[in-house]
């Protein structure tokens, strides 16, 4: 399972990716589409939109089902990956490329707060049981 | 023979197995006050002939009329090889495919069902069926407050939509603080105000489009289509199936080549080889713009192929059923109407375009002709100027509850009284005569109205004839 070290993770399974210009980018982990399977659809948050930390603001849908994709942390959605909506199984292909809206954050000190990867690979791993 | 599935000795021998002691331990979670005592007012059983006997009593009762009478349920000639086929054993199952890919029979029906409904509405996607065309009305509101992003919750619902349609998705929304506002019609034309529509316009999430509306009159669907769009609203249709096959489908709605028609398009399908049986039961449809797929409620099948190629038939679109979604599933409607679905596939096929198309022009041509006969007696006029498909409203200078209850002291039902939904239409009926009468009948409908109206008129001077007949 990958569980790259740069990115922060929630308990939700969502990534979240500090880019250079202080937005954030969000997507679903390599464990969450494995568990998830084939994507079939993706919806994704309307640009412009505000986002509490925690907010259900996105739809993951897969053969298998449609799971809610909850904001990492809060912040106001300013873009929208709008190339899954033609190739939702970029998730399945590349979960930590294929991002799925970003968000500029209220607070950026909400990113430190969040799991970093080995503690996301033990939650991963307690949930396993 | 047992009827039932699990016989005495079957349920010992499973409660056995697991170790319970009876079927009431399996349930001993359950509060016992929420336990009900038995089934009251059931009387006792009767034998095979008895029921019989006592069901051709209750059916003698209703009388054999000729029938004027429509307001959302039409009587219409239904071949006899469409229920023949349909109480075919395959058929008469069950209402809904669970362990659905196990009955590809039943799924290729649905998807020429739903491959039918989607071509007679001009639209891309349809369901497999709903209840019938009130609840599928309410879904279409629900399914237009989903789709609205900037979660606007208020829906356009004008007046000439069904009385019946709009208490029903009155109910099924209220409670979920969905606002639908009424739109006043015409008086003159008997359809939407437009001006009025747009004293009112505001923030909506969709605009409903009766066609034909309830009084049988022609809406002006393309102006009403492209100023719901204008609006950013949502053009959700209600239509008559059996119109459509005459009309502009309602995936072409609207002017110019900006269109994209409506969005949504529902209404009952009782016109399609289902009969009135009392009032039901029907069955609701539901078709849509390819884009509002996975807002829409109820199952869909698709066509696939096999591991070696070969096509098959699936339920699709099911990860958001409420099996899977739980409380968040689109809807809770995962129902459809399976055996009154399965007659209307196979009365249009029966039919086909053509002779669906002719069903509705000869009985659009005897409404005409039976409105033409009645509003030449002296005492009758038509009220409103609008078009009509195969309803008008007459208006009548003697009590309406007084003609129809002396129409069907000669055994006829002489049509809807509209005072009940509009106090100020209490003198007048909506009229209906589909392709099942003949020139006889509407000569009849016409020499009894006349005798009927002479007599109470001659009697009673102080009521003023209709000018100029």
């Amino acid at each position: 399972m990958s569980i790259p070290a740069d990115l922060k993770y929630t308990k939700t399974h969502e990534w979240a990716r500090l880019e250079a210009d202080g937005h954030v980018s969000v997507g679903i982990t390599h464990h969450a589409q494995e568990l998830l399977g084939d994507m079939v659809f993706v919806e994704n948050p309307t640009v412009g939109r505000n986002l509490a930390a925690g907010e259900e603001c996105a739809v993951v849908e897969s053969v298998k089902a449609a799971s809610d994709v909850y904001a990492p942390i809060a912040g106001e959605v300013t873009a929208a990956n709008g190339s899954l909506e033609s190739a939702p199984e970029s998730i399945n292909k590349d979960p930590y490329a294929a991002w799925m809206f970003k968000l500029k954050p209220s607070n950026s000190a909400e990113l430190d707060g969040l799991m970093n990867a080995t503690s996301y690979a033990a939650h991963v791993e307690s949930e396993a049981h | 023979m047992p009827f039932i599935p699990h016989t005495e000795a079957d349920i010992a021998a499973m409660l056995d197995s697991i170790g319970a002691s009876s079927l009431d331990a399996l349930f001993d979670e359950i509060p016992v006050d929420l336990n009900c005592a038995g089934l009251g007012g059931i009387p006792p059983s009767l034998s095979e002939m008895a029921v019989t006997r006592l069901a051709h009593g209750r059916a003698a009762q209703d009388g054999f009329y000729s029938s004027f009478l429509g307001a959302g349920a039409y009587e219409h000639h239904i071949p006899a090889a469409v229920w023949q086929i349909v109480s075919r054993g395959e058929f008469y199952t069950a209402y809904t495919p669970y362990q659905a890919e196990a009955s590809q029979g039943t799924l290729q029906l649905l998807y020429e069902y739903q491959t039918m409904m989607a071509s007679l509405t001009g639209l891309d996607v349809s369901n497999a069926s709903l209840y019938d065309g009130a609840t599928a009305l309410a879904e279409a509101v629900l399914m237009a407050v989903r789709a609205n992003k900037a979660g606007v919750r208020r829906v356009l619902l004008p007046d000439t939509v069904h009385p019946r349609y709009r208490a029903v998705a009155q109910a099924m929304v209220k409670n979920q603080g969905i606002e639908l506002v009424g739109v006043p019609f015409d008086k003159a034309s008997g359809i939407t105000d437009l001006a009025a529509l747009e004293v009112m316009a505001g923030e909506a999430a969709a605009l409903v489009i009766p066609q034909p509306n309830f009084f049988g009159a022609l809406e002006r669907v393309d102006a009403l289509t492209d100023w719901a769009h204008a609006h950013a609203m949502l053009a959700v249709a209600v239509a008559n199936p059996l119109a459509l096959a005459l009309l502009k489908p309602p995936g072409l709605w609207g002017e110019g080549t900006q269109t994209r028609g409506a969005d949504i398009c529902v209404g009952d399908g009782q016109p399609l080889g289902v009969p009135l049986s009392s009032g039901g039961p029907y069955f609701g449809f539901m078709t849509a713009r390819q884009a509002l797929v996975r807002q829409m409620p109820g199952r869909m099948v698709g066509r696939t192929v096999d591991l070696d190629g070969k096509p098959g038939f699936v339920l699709t679109l099911q990860a958001r059923e409420q099996h899977i979604r739980r409380a968040k599933a689109t809807s809770n409607i995962c129902s459809n109407q399976g055996l009154l679905v399965t007659a209307a596939t196979i009365h249009m096929a029966l039919l086909g375009p053509e002779g669906l198309k002719n069903v509705a022009l000869s009985s659009h041509a005897n409404t005409r002709a039976l409105i033409d006969k009645l509003v030449s007696l002296l005492g009758v006029e038509r009220v409103f100027s609008s078009p009509f498909f195969h309803e008008a409203v007459i208006r009548v200078n003697i009590p309406v509850p007084d003609v129809l209850r002396a129409l069907r002291a000669q055994g006829i039902l002489g049509g809807y009284a509209l005072g009940r939904d509009y106090p100020e239409l209490a003198d007048c009926i909506l009229v209906c005569a589909t392709e099942t009468k003949t020139e006889d009948d509407l000569e009849q409908y016409r020499q009894q109205l006349e005798r009927i109206l002479s007599r109470r008129n001659g009697r009673d001077p102080s009521v003023p004839p209709c000018a100029y007949k």
